[in-house]
């Protein structure tokens, strides 16, 4: 059984933008990547996978099952969301916020010793344990993209949806994100799908890539099919070179503010 | 843990500070009831509260005049704060107030209709009256948000200018209204405009008790949901929240006790953004704990001013909405000022 599966999903807003006629397939344990350029539908799907809108053609599954007969409560018991701005409008300490992943699994929010024990891991998890009794409000941007994580596996889930999860982070505050979600320690029985513009980073870590562009799936493979320079300067509108990462062997994105003819001179030279 | 933490939490559990304010409630009714124009000891003011016979001059002191006063202002204090806060916890936003969102003009509009209808009149059930306040609550609070919002969110700059707006638009209403009313009813509404305690009738005392219940209820029951909402609404979507469904009962809710709170004292600003704020910082932002807090405090509160209101210039007796105002307003400001720059809403 596929742990998500998107037949025929079409969604647009009334602006016009969205998504059209998607499909694709995660199965359990992959990590699925979904990379594109702005407006490409990245965010929208995130929606529709997590049932904050609701498809207006085709169906969404996970395990087999359409969410849109499935309740929210349940569902949130199988898929937690990294959202890109995590913002808390109250001073709620870190603890409660990540306290917060497991009403899905407590009843009306009260919780038990296991609640607590969970919460607790998680954020020994992500590294956010000794935050535990800060204020969200007074974290770091980085920091609290962090206990948004440990927030999210504190619903145990088994599929993780991230949501440009690095965009805002310096890099020390990236790699602890990136560990926690594809270290070989992680869980790998959970189904991973990374939202990035970070090609690289997509391509390093996925199994497998989603290529959006305007709104339809361009290409969905294995990075080597997805990362080439003919289909990005499709999907970009700008060219695009593309070689190997001589450690990950995974296809790498090369800067490409060279060929705008800025700095041409030196980005050529001794990189290999 | 680090010494801020620590600092933040010391030793107070939601339990013992609720005995606390409860006790802060029960001092403030025994001295809101000793003291006017015939100052009684404490314990003629206990003997008329639990015992006293018709004879007894300080009972009936008690019983007639102070005891239903000071009832009056315990139960629209509880009822403003309890708005406050579902106003607050639904539109995310700390500076949220039935009085600030221009829902306490929507009241006073919704009532003034009622009296215009002459269903409002001293001798009538004040059944009717507080549900039309309560449409006018409702009326106004729909249209502030839906003003508000942009992009399904409500940023905190449009909902407070929307407040303002829908705010003075239903307060000129009142006042067209007054011009249509003649002399001798104006006097009383006027006074009543400016908040006022005094007029307090059995009925409405037990209209108004009926209504605070039912609005505690809703909020202590939606109160971990209201948790959730902090994260924004489509996080608490991704938890398992029906976000939708939490808002609009916690909404209509804090539209009815504003409605009777205002159909029964009049326009009493702030009290729903001084009482919570005063809750969070005794306890945090855990709505589980503060829903009973903001509405014992509340009580507490009002209490208190009211009897400020009677005790400070008399025998003049003030509007108690001038000192609500009093102490509302640099709160307003203070808040505005720091949370200026951050975009945590």
């Amino acid at each position: 059984m596929t742990a998500i599966e998107v037949r025929e999903v079409t969604f647009r807003y009334p602006s016009g933008k969205g998504l059209v006629g998607a499909s694709f397939n995660a199965a359990p344990g992959e990590r699925l990547g979904i990379v594109g350029p702005n407006t490409a539908g990245k965010s929208t799907l995130l929606r529709l996978l997590s049932k904050v809108l609701a498809p207006q053609r085709g169906a969404v599954l996970i395990h087999g099952r359409d969410i849109s007969r499935v309740g929210r409560l349940a569902l949130a018991r199988e898929v937690a969301v990294v959202p890109q701005d995590f913002q808390v409008a109250f001073p709620f300490s870190v603890n409660d916020v990540v306290l917060m992943g497991r009403y899905p699994h407590a009843t009306g929010g009260a919780w038990g010793a296991r609640d607590r024990a969970v919460a607790r891991e998680a954020m020994q998890t992500v590294g956010v344990a000794d935050l535990a009794n800060r204020r969200v409000d007074e974290l770091s941007g980085g920091e609290r993209q962090l206990v948004s994580l440990a927030r999210a596996l504190a619903q145990e889930p088994s599929v993780l949806l991230l949501d440009e999860p690095t965009a805002h982070l310096d890099l020390r505050h990236q790699r602890d994100v990136v560990e926690t979600v594809f270290s070989s320690g992680s869980d790998r029985m959970r189904t991973t799908v990374l939202v990035s513009h970070d090609l690289n980073l997509a391509a390093e870590h996925c199994d497998r890539l989603l290529l959006l562009a305007g709104g339809t799936v361009q290409a969905f493979g294995a990075p080597k099919e997805v990362i080439t320079p003919q289909q990005l300067e499709q999907a970009y509108g700008c060219p695009v070179e593309v070689d190997l990462d001589p450690v990950s062997h995974r296809p790498r994105v090369r800067s490409s503010l060279a060929r705008a003819g800025a700095v041409h001179l030196e980005m050529d030279s001794p990189r290999m | 843990m680090s010494a801020h933490a620590a600092g933040r939490r010391a030793g107070a559990s939601p339990a013992a500070v609720l005995a606390w304010l409860a006790a802060l409630l029960a001092a403030s009714l025994l001295v809101s009831v000793m003291v006017g124009s015939v100052s009684l000891t404490p314990r003629e003011a206990l003997r008329g509260l639990f015992e006293g016979g018709s004879q007894d001059t300080a009972a009936t002191i008690v019983r007639k005049i102070r005891l239903p006063r000071t009832l009056l202002a315990g139960i629209v204090g509880a009822c403003l704060s309890l708005a406050g806060l579902g106003f607050q916890a639904i539109s995310r936003n700390p500076l949220a107030d039935p009085s600030v969102l221009g829902v306490s003009s929507g009241a006073s509009f919704g009532l003034m209709v009622a009296v215009l209808l002459g269903i409002a009149g001293p001798t009538s059930s004040p059944i009717l009256p507080t549900l039309f306040a309560f449409a006018g609550a409702l009326l106004a609070a729909v249209l502030v948000y839906a003003i508000a919002q942009v992009d399904g969110r409500l940023p905190m700059t449009t909902l407070l200018l929307s407040g303002v707006i829908i705010g003075l638009f239903f307060t000129s209403c009142v006042m067209l209204a007054t011009v249509v009313l003649a002399a001798a009813e104006l006097q009383g509404v006027v006074f009543w405009l400016m908040g006022n305690l005094a007029p307090a009738k059995t009925g409405t005392l037990a209209v108004l008790g009926v209504v605070l219940v039912a609005g505690v209820a809703v909020l202590a029951r939606q109160a971990p949901r209201l948790n959730l909402l902090a994260l924004g609404e489509e996080q608490a979507l991704q938890l398992g929240v029906e976000a939708e469904r939490v808002k609009r009962a916690v909404f209509v809710a804090a539209s009815l006790v504003t409605g009777a709170a205002i159909s029964a004292a009049g326009s009493i600003g702030f009290v729903g953004l001084i009482v919570p704020h005063a809750a969070r910082l005794l306890l945090g932002p855990d709505n589980r704990a503060l829903v009973p807090t903001s509405v014992v405090l509340g009580a507490a509160f009002l209490i208190l001013a009211d009897l400020g209101a009677r005790t400070i210039a008399a025998p003049m007796e003030l509007p108690v909405g001038v000192i609500t105002s009093f102490c509302g307003a640099p709160l307003f400001v203070y808040l505005l000022r720091r949370r200026r720059g951050t975009e945590a809403w």
